[in-house]
């Protein structure tokens, strides 16, 4: 165990930290996404809210949430430690900034960074917070199975005593909370599509260093791999993930 | 050619150093860069004036005794080259030049632009050596070793140990450096049987040393002189971790 302390506070345990952490914040991107495009479902919210229920609700995936609460935390605090250590590796400061072929976003991945966890923050108070708080509006479907037709009120909390899914005289009746109109109310707000908008910016020059940084990390840089590391890291991550996230709140601003 | 020099002079490893302006006139294009310094040192030493220190040795370029970041470059504008091995024509007349020291904390200024690179051989003493005794030469081709892999340690074996590396990197990391002499014997046979050992105690050294933690901005691969490639760097990791993690 000691063995395992010493290799994780040495400089190549620590940049191995923010790999794995990293890495797993990739991953949970992909599900997060997958799982968000529900919301372009023209079905009045009803696949996106039962969703949203399914993914804090279902014991594993509640373990697997805290995770990633501890990634995001452990991936902020252990890249503060880290530059504060490489800021004192140079105390004198050059006249003239080394120039050093070195692509933008490598050199600032701290400010990238900040910019990512502010938004976390406002992006949980908004919408993780207020579902988690039970201040969420409350809504009811009914879907009449023979036809395929969703019909959706708004209901009352007195209406409701937690969510429910049941098939009643062939009509399917879900209650449920309404995050999806939470959703698009936020995304009412010019400013906050903006935000949204400049965060995933933020994601996308922060992957497109980041997710390659992390194989190299592992050692898992060569010219077999690296060609495809490259093209998922660009393409996917830093392209792909970050457009597929702000489409979300332009399509709700614009609907 | 006359230039306009702009030279970190810094008395000793305790005081702070500032920049002082000198002129470098009727420099020959041919000059190396460590010649035309030559030519100031004798201007001031005929004035009585306290000449520029500055790091030297072989003059060509193999010995990695030279440094000087020189427009925020280490080794200068030119690939692949050390300072030793610039020339004057490199620049253009009427340049104004600013040279500093390589700026590292674990690479403490002695005087002027020479700084007191032992941190390096203390890494090296930590187990960048085969510690069998290996006697003769042995008769070619006893030992088969791939093409490839001969070239690739090679190449991993030309790092000068010069430290430009460290001056590039924004985090004043040396693992470019230390992955460079931790994959030369990685992968030759004679490195075997102390391979695990090796690279947990020279990357332990270099933390000791206080160097600063690699962030994957190739800065390094970039300004070294050997080209050496931040491939190294991911094998060191390897090396590492497994030392760490498997072979416990
Ligand atoms: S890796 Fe390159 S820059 Fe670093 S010490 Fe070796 S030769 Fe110099
Ligand atoms: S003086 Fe030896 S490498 Fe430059």
């Amino acid at each position: 165990m000691s063995n395992f302390s010493k290799a994780f506070s040495s400089t190549l345990g620590r940049k191995l930290i923010m790999c794995l952490t990293g890495l797993f914040l990739c991953s949970f991107l992909i599900v997060h996404l997958t799982g968000n495009f529900q919301l372009f479902k023209n079905d009045g919210g009803l696949a996106f809210n039962q969703y949203a229920h399914f993914m804090t609700h279902f014991t594993p995936i509640k373990v697997v949430s805290y995770l990633l609460y501890s990634s995001i935390l452990i991936h902020t605090i252990w890249a503060l430690i880290i530059t504060l250590k490489n800021k004192k590796a140079r105390p004198v400061a050059y006249a003239i900034t080394p120039k050093d072929g070195s692509i933008w976003s490598s050199r600032n991945m701290g400010v990238l960074g900040t910019i990512l966890f502010v938004f976390i923050v406002v992006h949980m108070a908004n919408f993780w917070y207020k579902y988690h708080q039970g201040y969420t509006p409350l809504i009811e479907y009914r879907t009449d199975l023979n036809s395929g037709a969703t019909m959706s009120r708004t209901i009352s909390e007195s209406e409701f005593t937690g969510y429910v899914s049941y098939i009643d005289n062939g009509i399917e009746i879900t209650k449920s909370e309404d995050l999806y109109l939470e959703v698009s109310n936020a995304f009412q707000q010019w400013w906050l599509v903006l935000f949204y908008v400049i965060a995933m910016a933020a994601l996308s020059f922060h992957l497109v260093h980041g997710f390659q940084s992390a194989f190299q990390t592992l050692g898992w840089n060569n010219s077999k791999y690296r060609p495809l590391i490259k093209f998922i890291g660009v393409w996917i991550f830093s392209i792909l993930i970050p457009i597929g996230f702000a489409a979300m709140p332009i399509y709700f601003f614009f609907k | 050619m006359n230039l306009t020099l702009k030279v970190w002079r810094q008395k000793n490893s305790t005081s702070t150093g500032k920049f002082v302006t000198y002129k470098a006139e009727e420099i020959s294009p041919d000059m190396s860069f460590l010649e035309m310094l030559d030519v100031v040192n004798e201007g001031l030493v005929k004035k009585k004036e306290e000449p520029i220190q500055f790091d030297h040795d072989c003059r060509e370029g193999i010995c990695g005794m030279c440094s000087l970041v020189i427009n925020g470059e280490p080794h200068g504008p030119k690939r692949a080259t050390t300072t030793c091995q610039l020339h004057m024509r490199s620049f253009k007349d009427k340049d104004t030049i600013v040279i500093e020291p390589w700026r590292a904390n674990s690479f403490p200024v002695v005087k002027d632009l020479a700084v007191d690179r032992s941190a390096f051989d203390r890494i090296q003493q930590a187990g960048g050596y085969v510690s069998v005794g290996t006697g003769g030469v042995p008769d070619a081709n006893e030992i088969a070793i791939p093409k490839v892999i001969a070239d690739e340690a090679f190449n991993s074996a030309t790092c000068i140990g010069c430290g430009a590396c460290v001056a590039a990197c924004k985090n004043a990391s040396a693992m470019l450096f230390v992955s460079a002499k931790i994959s030369q014997y990685a992968m030759l046979p004679q490195g075997q049987p102390e391979r695990y050992q090796r690279a947990e105690a020279m990357v332990m050294k270099m933390d000791e040393e206080g160097f600063g933690s690699c962030t994957n901005t190739y800065a390094c691969e970039a300004q070294c002189p050997k080209e050496i490639k931040v491939t190294n760097i991911a094998r060191m990791n390897r090396e590492f971790f497994t030392a760490e993690f498997i072979k416990g």
